[in-house]
């Protein structure tokens, strides 16, 4: 296959799998509207996988009736399987860019977030039994819609070869670091967004016994897969800004710190996930206090992904074209 | 599981966590205390883990304006544009060190006192591992039912054989002490994972390690700019650097006394496609000698090497980088007389990614007030599109030079320093054609432009390549990373390492066994049930047939 028919492939697999990720949402959105005619203490399967409170007996009246039943299932399974299908056809779209560029797919900022995008929802697949995260379906599916979206509206532009100085070994290790963590914080901003949802709920009293929030996992388990997630990312975000950054800083810029603004803002968020990982462990600080940091920890990580490229015009990381950094001083 | 019985469970991983000290003096005012209870409790607050929280929490937000506001250190072309459009914020930001956020005294101050509190925090808690980690397990609480992961059942077996079992299926693994025989109520207390707060403890070491490392870096290097001329050479003294941000200790002595020479510079253009007119692939070969002290005789040989983009020369313990190229001009500039005032490549600066290039001669005359200055465009690959000029690409495949011609007194020699890159031009003016309009020296290579009024002539003989090159010296680098390998090694032991504490209680009841178990996670983070169910599991598998009651909760 030539280059341009491997990027036509891409293009077009990237559409299929936004189309689908939006059909996936839509199904879960009808399995959680069904889900809402439905006590929470009415064990029924929630995307093919069993939740309600052990041991709950549901008097006659409350179970669902049959319909109600096979529309949760069917739906759940069927934004379960489309979600499997979007995320090939993402990944398809992923390795076919890298096949058309010859290079790997993380050469500027679409790409870079197509492939983000793919981590996130390969993740939350691989992570969904294990943690139980089938109520994050829907949300997951419609993090997927938007990010495809702003990446082909706004951020789309065509295959093309890399400037020099991405040329190097170290473009495989530092960038794939930095996408597997920006992904793993994203799904751990998520749990901790709904901690907090859930919490409020629970102290304002008005949890209701359906819905949404109610059918979430209980605060304690909440907060332990979001730490778990993030516990996972933070290393992988330690190496990727701290580690493999600057060596190949090193490399090609001199020094291997510069307090380029990309760079700063990369340590703000290891800062502040390092708080988080902290007032976990300190009185007065868990649950609330934590999630809380979590999510600053999130904005600061994608503000830095999009805005300092768009506000910043100094950094080194602006994927610029050829223009070659002059700075001099008067001599 | 419930919210309150794990957050009894959060509260006791308390114990033996940041905070070293209790809380016992802590309902007595300040007031009370003597001098020396204050420093105690003045030291206490600084350790503790609240502390640290709230500056770590500080040093992210000090960070911000420095990734907002252009730093000098960074790129000082870019501040003094700002501070130029800034006339007012300037002298507040000023004050407040927002130009050089990361060498301000209350940046300092934030991370140093981040230091203090870890150093505090970290040291009390390496002799208390040093001393825990021999040590028995812990006995088993009293009411093991009251841990909130917990179970319990019955058995015909006897207690002793129970806990024999017990104690063979928690060996593996882990750390196991029972309690002495001829107690009547026995237990097996089982204790894994201390290396978490070993990897802990190596993490919090190693950001100190980190710290000096990069404070040997900075103190003692260097980093330098140059643009080099390709054909010309540089030896690495002081004075050969265009700009030069040495490290406050750096001594101009430790400078090692390389030189080389550029011999060429050989770039790409990419052809067609989504990037066309993107330069690539660029090299500079050079010629190097370690040394070029004194006599020419005793420097040492010479040795190639072809400088690229992500790969540096270096040469002892410092660096050499190429990050920057342009075009070089050769001008001669010729008074009335014919005499040469000026000649040889000058150096102009990019000003777009097609580098179209902006640069000034300056041209001192032989008498006072007929200096001649020359300022205006180099343009690589030359059109006419409507009689406009455009740049085209930024190969050199078209050169042309578009000047406008200033005569008067250039003011070099008021001793005041000018930058080479722009004319002073309040006692200059512009040369006119005859008939008053604005006149142009347009050359292409080889060509000769007279200038109007018989003020002299400019030759613009051909074009060389420039190299920008940055050098920089970084001493005891290998500290910093073996800090930061070390702390990544820690960091991952502090995470996925469970420590666990698992208990086993037997005692004859009613004619038969009650064994009770449970467990402790130490980190916050691990489900617990089915470690316990496990153990129970693995307790009864052995024999069947007895009457079992798990008891999760």
């Amino acid at each position: 296959m030539s280059d341009a028919a491997w990027e036509t492939l891409s293009n077009q697999a990237i559409t299929a799998a936004g189309v689908v990720y939006f059909l996936a949402l839509i199904s879960h959105l009808v399995e959680w509207s069904a889900l809402r005619t439905v006590p929470v203490k009415v064990p029924v399967a929630v995307g093919a996988v069993s939740t309600g409170a052990a041991g709950g007996s549901a008097s006659t009246d409350e179970a669902p009736d049959e319909r109600t039943t096979y529309r949760i299932a069917m739906f759940g399974r069927l934004g379960l399987l489309l979600t499997i299908i979007a995320c090939s056809a993402h990944g398809a779209a992923v390795f076919s860019r890298g096949m058309a560029a010859g290079r790997v797919p993380w050469g500027n900022m679409y790409e870079f977030t197509i492939t983000g995008a793919f981590v996130i929802s390969a993740g939350y697949l691989l992570l969904r039994k294990r943690h139980g995260l089938a109520w994050m379906g829907p949300i997951i599916t419609a993090i997927e819609v938007v990010l495809l979206m702003v990446a082909v509206l706004w951020l789309y532009s065509p295959v093309e070869p890399l400037t020099e100085a991405l040329l190097s070994p170290w473009l495989v290790i530092h960038v794939m670091s930095a996408i597997i963590a920006t992904g793993a914080f994203t799904l751990g901003g998520i749990t901790s967004a709904l901690y907090l949802v859930k919490a409020r709920a629970e102290a304002k009293g008005t949890a209701a016994d359906r819905g949404y929030i109610a059918r979430l996992p209980s605060l304690p388990s909440l907060d332990r897969v979001s730490y778990r997630i993030n516990a996972f990312a933070f290393p992988v975000w330690t190496f990727a800004v701290l580690i493999s950054g600057p060596i190949w800083a090193h490399q090609a810029w001199s020094t291997y710190w510069n307090w380029d603004p990309k760079e700063v803002v990369a340590f703000i968020t290891w800062v502040v996930y390092a708080a988080y990982l902290h007032a976990r462990a300190t009185a007065g600080w868990r649950g609330r206090n934590a999630a809380i940091l979590a999510l600053v920890g999130v904005a600061t990580l994608w503000f830095n992904f999009i805005g300092v490229n768009y506000f910043s015009t100094t950094s080194q990381h602006s994927y610029a074209n050829g223009a070659p950094v002059v700075s001099l001083r008067d001599r | 599981m419930s919210t309150t019985s794990s957050e009894a469970r959060d509260e006791r991983q308390d114990e033996g966590r940041w905070s070293p000290s209790g809380d016992r003096d802590h309902h007595r005012r300040t007031g009370e205390l003597t001098p020396g209870e204050f420093l105690r409790w003045a030291w206490r607050q600084v350790t503790s883990m609240r502390t640290a929280l709230v500056l770590l929490l500080l040093l992210a937000l000090g960070a911000i304006p420095g990734s907002v506001i252009p730093q000098q250190g960074v790129d000082a072309l870019k501040t003094q544009n700002w501070q130029a459009a800034h006339p007012h914020l300037t002298p507040i930001y000023d004050r407040l060190g927002l130009f050089s956020v990361y060498h301000s005294a209350w940046f300092a101050a934030i991370y140093l006192l981040l230091m203090i509190s870890l150093v505090g925090c970290i040291v009390p808690r390496l002799f208390v591992y040093w001393r825990g980690y021999r040590a028995q397990p812990p006995t088993a609480p009293r009411n093991l039912t009251r841990l909130p992961d917990h179970a319990s059942y019955t058995t015909d077996d006897e207690p002793a054989v129970v806990l024999e079992r017990a104690a063979r299926r928690l060996s593996r693994g882990h750390r196991v002490s029972t309690s002495s025989p001829d107690e009547a109520d026995g237990w097996v207390a089982a204790e894994r994972g201390q290396l978490r707060e070993a990897g802990n403890l190596l993490f919090h070491l190693s950001v100190l390690i980190v710290l000096v490392g990069f404070g040997i870096g900075s103190l003692f290097g260097y980093k330098g700019g140059v643009i080099l001329v390709v054909g010309n050479g540089f030896s690495n003294t002081l004075s050969q650097y265009d700009d030069f941000a040495p490290g406050s200790l750096f001594s101009a002595d430790k400078m090692e006394p390389f030189c080389f020479t550029v011999h060429d510079f050989k770039v790409d253009w990419i052809e067609s496609g989504a990037r066309q007119g993107m330069a690539r692939g660029f090299q500079a070969p050079l010629t190097y000698r370690d040394s070029c002290r004194g006599d020419p005789s005793s420097w040492s040989a010479q040795k190639p090497y072809d400088l690229e983009v992500n790969h540096p020369l270096t040469i002892g313990g410092t660096q050499v980088f190429l990050i920057g190229h342009g075009y070089a001009p050769v001008i001669t500039v010729r008074d009335a007389q014919g005499n040469k005032l000026y000649d040889g490549p000058t150096i102009f600066l990019p000003e777009s990614s097609n580098f179209e290039s902006f640069g000034v001669i300056k041209a001192p005359g032989l008498k006072p007030g007929t200096d001649l200055g020359l300022e205006g465009l180099f343009y690589p690959t030359f059109a006419l599109v409507n009689g406009d000029p455009i740049n085209v690409m930024g190969d050199d495949r078209n050169p042309a030079i578009s000047l406008l011609a200033y005569q008067g007194d250039l003011g070099l020699d008021t001793g005041v320093p000018q930058s080479v890159y722009a004319m002073n031009k309040a006692d200059m003016t512009q040369l006119k054609k005859p008939d008053g309009k604005q006149f142009r020296v347009d050359l292409q290579p080889g060509q000769t432009a007279q200038l109007p009024d018989g003020a002299g002539s400019v030759t613009f003989h051909g074009v060389k390549h420039w190299t920008r090159l940055q050098i920089s010296r970084t001493p005891d680098v290998w500290v910093t990373l073996l800090g930061v390998v070390l702390a990544m090694l820690g960091l991952l032991g502090s995470l996925f390492i469970r420590p666990r504490r698992v208990w086993v209680r037997a005692r004859r009841t009613d004619g038969t066994t009650l064994v009770e178990v449970a467990a402790l996670d130490r980190s916050g983070g691990g489900d617990l049930a089915p470690v316990v169910s496990s153990v129970v599991d693995a307790l009864q598998s052995d024999r069947s047939g007895t009457t079992t009651q798990p008891k999760e909760t």
